[in-house]
C-alpha cells in the first residue's frame, strides 16, 4: 500500500496535505482497504467550523459504517463533488480523485501533532 | 450462520487456512476461527457468485453425527421441523427451540439412512447446541461431533454445476434442492454432495475429512476456470444471504426471538411435540406481538444490526437486525422486528440513523426475485 511521504496522517486513517492556509483532506489506502467497497460519503458540514479530532462526516461502506476525523482544526470550504456521484473514487484514488473535503485551517501549528508517513506505517504496521 | 466473534488469542484454523492467507485474503475472527473476509472485494465477490461460480470455505461450521435406533425420536424431540418425513438422501432446515420460546441455534437436518443422521449447525454454537442436544439425548442415542475433522465446501453460482459435474460421476442434476447424495468426488469417497447453500444462487456444498481438502479446492479452482470462478468471504456470504432475506443466527435470530415472530413458522410443525411446541402454539393462536420484516430504504442511508426503527410520529417500534447495500440491486436494504401492526407490506418505516429518521417501506423477502 501507498503513503506518499509529502502527505500527513492521522492515527483514526485521515490524510491531510496542507496547501498554505489551506488543506485537503481524505482517508487513507489502509482505511478505504478496511472499507472495501464505499457506497456514499454523508458530510453535512459545509461551512461549519469543527474542532480537531471532531467527526466532520461518516462514510459508508457496504459491510461497515465509519466516521471521518478531521486532522486539524478548520472549516470546511468545499466537499469534493465527483464523489457523491462516484464514492468508488475514494476506494481507486484515496491521495487523488478520491479526496473529500478542503478546509481552511484554523492554526497551522496544530499539524505538529500529526504522524509523517513513516509514523503512520508503523502504526498500521505496514 | 453466526455474527458472534470471539477472542483472537486462542483462535482456531480451518484446513484452508494458509491457502486463504496465500491467496490475499482479508482475515477476521469469526467464531473462534480465522477466517477470510473478503479476497477481491465485497461487490466483486458476490456478484461472481450471482453471475457465475465462487467458493466458500465454510469450515468452521459444525458437524455432528447422530446414530440409533432412535435417532429420529431425539430429533424430532429437539428440533421444531418434522423431520419424520425425510427420507435417505434428503434434508432440511430447522432450529432448535431453547425452552423458553427463543432458538438455540439454526440447523440442517441430513438422513444418511433411518438410524443415521448429520446436524449441521452453526460454528459460534457448536458447544452449545451439543450441550442442549447432549441434556435430551435420554434415548441412547450415539453422539459424534465431527466438526474439527471435517471440512465444507460450498460452491455457488449458476456455473456451479458445470463446475463440479467435471469432478464426479454422481449425476448432479438429479439431486433436487435440499437433497444431497454421499459418493466419490475428485477420487475422494464419501463426499456429501448437498444441493444447499446460503446465497440463493445454487449450487452445492461439499463436505468431506480435512486431509483432502486442499486437493479438492484445487480441483474446483481448476474445473472453474473457464468460468472465472473466484474465491468468497464471509462479508458476500452475508450481502448474498440477506438478499434473500435467510437469517443470520446472532443477528436476526437468537435466544429471545422466537421462530413465529422470525417468519420460520414453515419449519415450526404442531403435528408433532417437541421443546416449546406448547409456547409455539399459544403464540400462533394469539398472534406474535413482533415480526421479522424485510424493508428497503427510500431515502438515503444504509440500515445497520441495532439501529432503532420508528413510526411517523417518532415512536420506536423495533430494531434493525441485518443491512447492507445490496450489490445485486443496488439499494439499502435490511431486515428487522417490529411490533406486528407495522409489518404490513408497503407500511413506511423510519430508520434512526445518526439521530437522523430516514424514510423506508416494508417489503416481500426475498429481496431479490428470480
Amino acid at each position: 500500500m501507498n503513503y506518499p511521504n509529502n502527505l500527513l496522517y492521522t492515527k483514526d486513517h485521515e490524510w491531510i496535505k496542507l496547501e498554505g492556509t489551506e488543506a485537503i483532506i481524505g482517508i487513507t489506502d489502509f482505511a478505504q482497504k478496511e472499507l472495501g467497497d464505499i457506497v456514499y460519503l454523508d458530510i453535512n458540514t459545509l461551512n461549519e467550523t469543527i474542532d480537531k479530532e471532531q467527526v466532520f462526516g461518516t462514510v459508508e461502506a457496504v459491510k461497515t459504517v465509519s466516521d471521518l476525523f478531521i486532522p486539524v482544526k478548520g472549516t470546511v470550504l468545499e466537499i469534493n463533488s465527483k464523489i457523491n456521484d462516484n464514492p468508488e473514487l475514494v476506494n481507486k484514488d484515496p491521495y487523488g480523485e478520491g479526496w473529500i473535503v478542503r478546509i481552511k485551517v484554523a492554526n497551522p501549528d496544530e499539524v505538529s501533532h500529526l504522524l509523517n508517513a513513516e509514523s503512520y506505517k508503523e502504526l498500521i504496521g505496514a | 450462520m453466526s455474527a458472534e466473534v470471539q477472542d483472537s488469542t486462542q483462535i482456531k484454523t480451518t484446513a484452508l487456512t494458509s491457502k486463504h492467507i496465500s491467496l490475499g485474503a482479508k482475515m477476521v475472527p469469526f467464531a473462534g476461527y480465522n477466517m477470510p473476509v473478503s479476497y477481491s472485494g465485497l461487490n466483486d465477490e458476490h456478484l461472481t457468485v450471482r453471475n457465475a461460480v465462487g467458493v466458500f470455505d465454510v469450515s468452521h461450521m459444525g458437524e455432528f453425527i447422530l446414530k440409533g435406533d432412535k435417532a429420529l425420536d431425539l430429533i424430532q424431540s429437539v428440533t421444531s421441523n418434522d423431520a419424520s418425513v425425510l427420507v435417505d438422501g434428503k434434508a432440511q432446515y430447522s432450529c432448535l427451540p431453547n425452552g423458553k420460546g427463543g432458538i438455540v441455534d439454526d440447523l440442517i437436518v441430513y438422513r444418511i439412512d433411518a438410524k443415521t443422521y448429520l446436524l449441521v449447525v452453526n460454528a459460534s454454537n457448536i458447544q452449545k447446541d451439543w450441550d442442549w442436544i447432549s441434556k435430551h439425548n435420554t434415548y441412547g442415542v450415539d453422539m459424534k461431533d465431527i466438526s474439527e475433522r471435517t471440512s465444507l465446501l460450498a460452491v455457488q453460482g449458476p456455473n456451479a454445476m458445470a463446475t463440479l459435474q467435471k469432478l464426479t460421476d454422481i449425476k448432479l442434476s438429479e439431486i433436487p434442492y435440499y437433497a444431497f447424495k454421499k459418493g466419490t468426488f475428485n477420487g475422494v469417497e464419501n463426499v456429501v454432495v448437498s444441493n444447499t447453500g446460503y446465497t440463493g444462487a445454487g449450487g452445492f456444498e461439499l463436505y468431506f475429512d480435512n486431509e483432502h481438502a486442499e486437493k479438492m479446492w484445487d480441483a474446483i479452482f481448476k474445473a472453474g476456470a473457464e468460468f472465472g470462478i473466484k474465491p468468497i468471504g464471509l462479508g458476500a456470504r452475508d450481502t448474498l444471504r440477506l438478499e434473500m432475506g435467510f437469517c443470520l443466527y446472532g443477528n436476526d435470530i437468537d435466544d429471545t426471538t422466537s421462530p413465529l415472530e422470525a417468519g420460520l413458522g414453515w419449519i415450526t410443525k404442531f403435528t408433532k411435540e417437541f421443546t416449546d411446541k406448547a409456547v409455539l402454539e399459544k403464540q400462533k393462536l394469539e398472534g406474535v406481538k413482533n415480526k421479522l420484516v424485510g424493508f428497503e430504504m427510500i431515502d438515503r442511508g444504509i440500515p445497520r444490526h441495532d439501529y432503532i426503527i420508528t413510526d411517523a410520529n417518532n415512536k420506536k417500534i423495533g430494531k434493525v437486525t441485518s443491512g447492507t447495500q445490496s450489490p445485486s440491486l443496488n439499494k439499502a436494504i435490511g431486515m428487522g422486528y417490529v411490533e406486528a401492526a407495522h409489518a404490513k407490506l408497503d407500511t413506511e418505516i423510519f430508520i434512526q440513523i445518526r439521530d437522523k429518521a430516514i424514510k423506508a417501506k416494508v417489503v416481500k423477502i426475498p429481496f431479490l426475485k428470480k
